[in-house]
């Protein structure tokens, strides 16, 4: 891997809250992202990781400006997408696409797989303007995901979930997007499948040096894609650093947790030491004060409740947490 | 209350297993001569990806298939009796005491009108005729149990009030409520966060040793069945593969599938190199090929897989592989 000379993407301080029915105590106002630090370099695959509802979603919709921020900068390239109108805004948006998590709610089983891949130049008319044109990229798309021409003029129903989720990726490269979003892109794929899909999307990025924000649940499947890795819990990131050094050498409590608790595939027969979490993720409607791991967390202590505990500024592996995890002795 | 047998046999044992299914394209065999043995204290999982039939023998097993399949052939012995032998009363009466299931979905699992109380009490109600505090008050033991915090005060709570992770728990506690010898447990944690999938696995493992269960863990995930099962069969279009000891298996399957099953895991390869995936997909049940399911997939296919459907036979002492070349090495790994 080459160190990416640039960022895409740089985001700094985004915070969203949603307003939603009150709750039995009152609380309306659930704040889904906070003070989120964030950047993508080209060519770069981000790994986004935590469990449900810890805001990975809600940012990969702003990634994609679906949502607006409430604070917070986003830079793509150096401009604020949100500033952007009119055809200006237009061309923006072709440049970061999406692949969905779920490849049979994903793609419209009344439209062929050609008409699906096209689709997005229904908007964007003048990235393929030609009809004939059209045809002939849609067939290229198909061969670059690995269909075949044939596959043209069936209709998503008939083909496996990898196929399917293959269409999908070829609709979200039909703009030429520099930066896609994936959304749990093989959860719902079988693993034989998955390895496939996995292989597509590496060769895709290693042609097309595209950037990937890349969200799953599944670490396994983040170790092996990701360059950097960012961990997020109740609507922060606690812990960002490379692949590697998040993975062997957690220093957030959270994420020590996190992949003590992923089972492995290890048949030694001795069991790991396991860190179990007590209890489940708060709401995040009433997030605890203080680091909002605290309630979890065998490190507590007094002023964990108190204060926020900040990212070290400047390091590349930063860990937001007052009592980091000593980097692990090798052996 | 039951008491688990400590002899040597098997508490349950399928044998022989086929089940049916009428479709559009006439009917077709999901489950093929499905054949295991679980002791008591042990687990064994089916582990198989979506469509290899290992949720349909877990519902033929506990009687809840769909009424499009039926079970055409073989046996599922409880204790040494043939519960597909037995009328719907008979099997009623098992269900519960001795043989209970888990579900994957537990929001579509419990009942969203009734509270978790009522639910929880309707296993003492039935079969052990308890009135109605009674069995409330066995229903608030069971949630103390499985680790629902102030049980009593959440009697009169519904389903959707609850986590996921807690609802899990609930039908765990309905699953085991009756000291099943028993229990099935089809994707228990696929639904859910992993902290919470580990917390899961944990009380599941705490029953099984606490009450002497036999457990039947139905996944597709081979790393829970890497650390939660003693036993494993492979299961691949309907059937049974391969079969032995977890340790035994993963550290030198015999199986093709297995073998492409187990390199397919992103876990171990590095960034940026390519993982080992099984070319194709599996074939639609109404079009299994002549001789071995795995022929089109499988890189050590030859003339004799495309002709002779090969048998699980014995590989090593315990173990069992579907395959012509199961004691052949592979021809590139």
């Amino acid at each position: 891997m080459s160190e990416p000379t640039t960022n895409v993407i740089e985001a700094r301080g985004l915070a969203k809250t949603f307003h939603v029915p009150k709750n039995k105590d009152g609380k309306d106002r659930l704040r889904a992202l906070d003070g989120i630090d964030l950047t993508l370099g080209r060519g770069e695959t981000l790994g986004l990781v935590g469990e449900s509802g810890c805001g990975k979603s809600t940012l990969a919709r702003l990634l994609l400006m679906l949502e607006r921020p409430d604070e917070g900068t986003l830079r793509f390239d150096g401009v604020d997408p949100f500033t952007l109108k009119g055809k200006e805004l237009l061309a923006w948006r072709r440049r970061v696409q999406m692949v969905f998590q779920d490849p049979f709610a994903s793609l419209n089983p009344r439209m062929t797989a050609a008409d699906i891949i096209a689709e997005p130049w229904r908007t964007h008319r003048d990235v393929v303007p030609s009809r004939q044109d059209r045809r002939k990229r849609v067939l290229e798309l198909l061969d670059l995901v690995g269909l075949r021409a044939g596959d043209a003029g069936r209709y998503p129903q008939e083909f496996s979930g990898g196929q399917r989720q293959r269409i999908g990726i070829a609709r979200a490269l039909a703009l030429d997007p520099e930066v896609i979003v994936c959304d749990e892109p093989v959860s719902a794929l079988d693993l034989s499948v998955q390895a496939q899909v996995l292989n597509l999307l590496d060769e895709l990025q290693r042609e097309l040096k595209v950037s990937y924000v890349f969200i799953s649940h599944d670490l396994s499947v983040v170790r092996h894609v990701a360059d950097r890795v960012a961990v997020m819990y109740l609507g922060r990131i606690v812990e960002t650093g490379t692949a590697e050094e998040v993975f062997e050498a957690p220093r957030h409590p959270y994420t020590a947790a996190l992949l003590s608790a992923a089972p492995e595939l290890d048949v030694s027969g001795a069991r790991r030491e396991r860190i179990l979490l007590e209890g489940e993720v708060p709401s995040p409607l009433d997030p605890p004060s203080g680091c909002r791991f605290r309630t979890r967390c065998w490190k507590a202590e007094d002023t964990c409740a108190t204060t926020v505990p900040e990212s070290q500024a400047g390091a590349a592996h930063q860990a937001a947490c007052h009592f980091p995890l000593e980097p692990a002795v090798s052996g | 209350m039951s008491s688990p047998s400590s002899s040597n046999a098997p508490a349950l044992e399928v044998d022989g297993l086929s089940v049916e299914l009428r479709t559009r394209h006439g009917e077709v065999r999901a489950v093929d001569g499905v054949g295991f043995a679980v002791r008591s204290g042990e687990t064994l999982a089916l582990l198989g990806e979506s469509g290899c039939g290992k949720s349909m023998t877990a519902q033929a097993i506990v009687g809840l298939l769909d009424p499009v399949a039926s079970v055409t052939g073989g046996s599922v012995r409880l204790a040494g009796t043939d519960v597909l032998a037995l009328d719907r009363a008979g099997r009623r009466k098992l269900a519960g005491p001795k043989l209970s299931i888990v579900f994957q979905d537990a929001l579509t699992a419990l009942n969203p009108v009734q509270t978790v109380g009522a639910q929880l009490a309707e296993p003492f109600r039935i079969h052990r005729k308890m009135s109605r505090k009674d069995a409330l008050a066995k229903a608030a033991e069971l949630m103390e149990r499985v680790g629902i915090p102030d049980p009593k005060a959440r009697l009169s709570a519904y389903p959707h009030q609850f986590s996921g992770g807690m609802r899990q728990r609930l039908l765990i506690a309905m699953a085991v409520a009756l000291d099943p010898d028993v229990l099935l447990a089809d994707e228990p944690t696929t639904a859910l966060d992993v902290t919470v999938q580990a917390q899961i696995m944990e009380l599941l493992r705490e029953l099984r040793t606490e009450r002497d269960m036999a457990v039947v863990l139905i996944t597709h995930d081979l790393a829970v069945v890497a650390e939660h099962a003693d036993h494993v069969a492979v299961m691949y279009a309907g059937r049974v593969v391969e079969t032995g000891p977890v340790q035994d298996v993963f550290a030198d399957p015999r199986h093709p599938y297995t073998r492409g099953l187990l390199a397919s895991v992103p876990a171990k390869v590095g960034r940026g190199e390519e993982l080992r995936s099984i070319k194709g997909g599996p074939p639609e049940l109404h079009a299994i090929p002549a001789g071995c399911a795995f022929q089109a997939r499988c890189p050590m296919v030859a003339d004799v897989c495309r002709t002779d459907h090969p048998g699980l036979a014995e590989t090593a002492p315990g173990r069992a592989a579907a395959c012509h070349f199961a004691t052949k090495e592979p021809a590139h790994v």
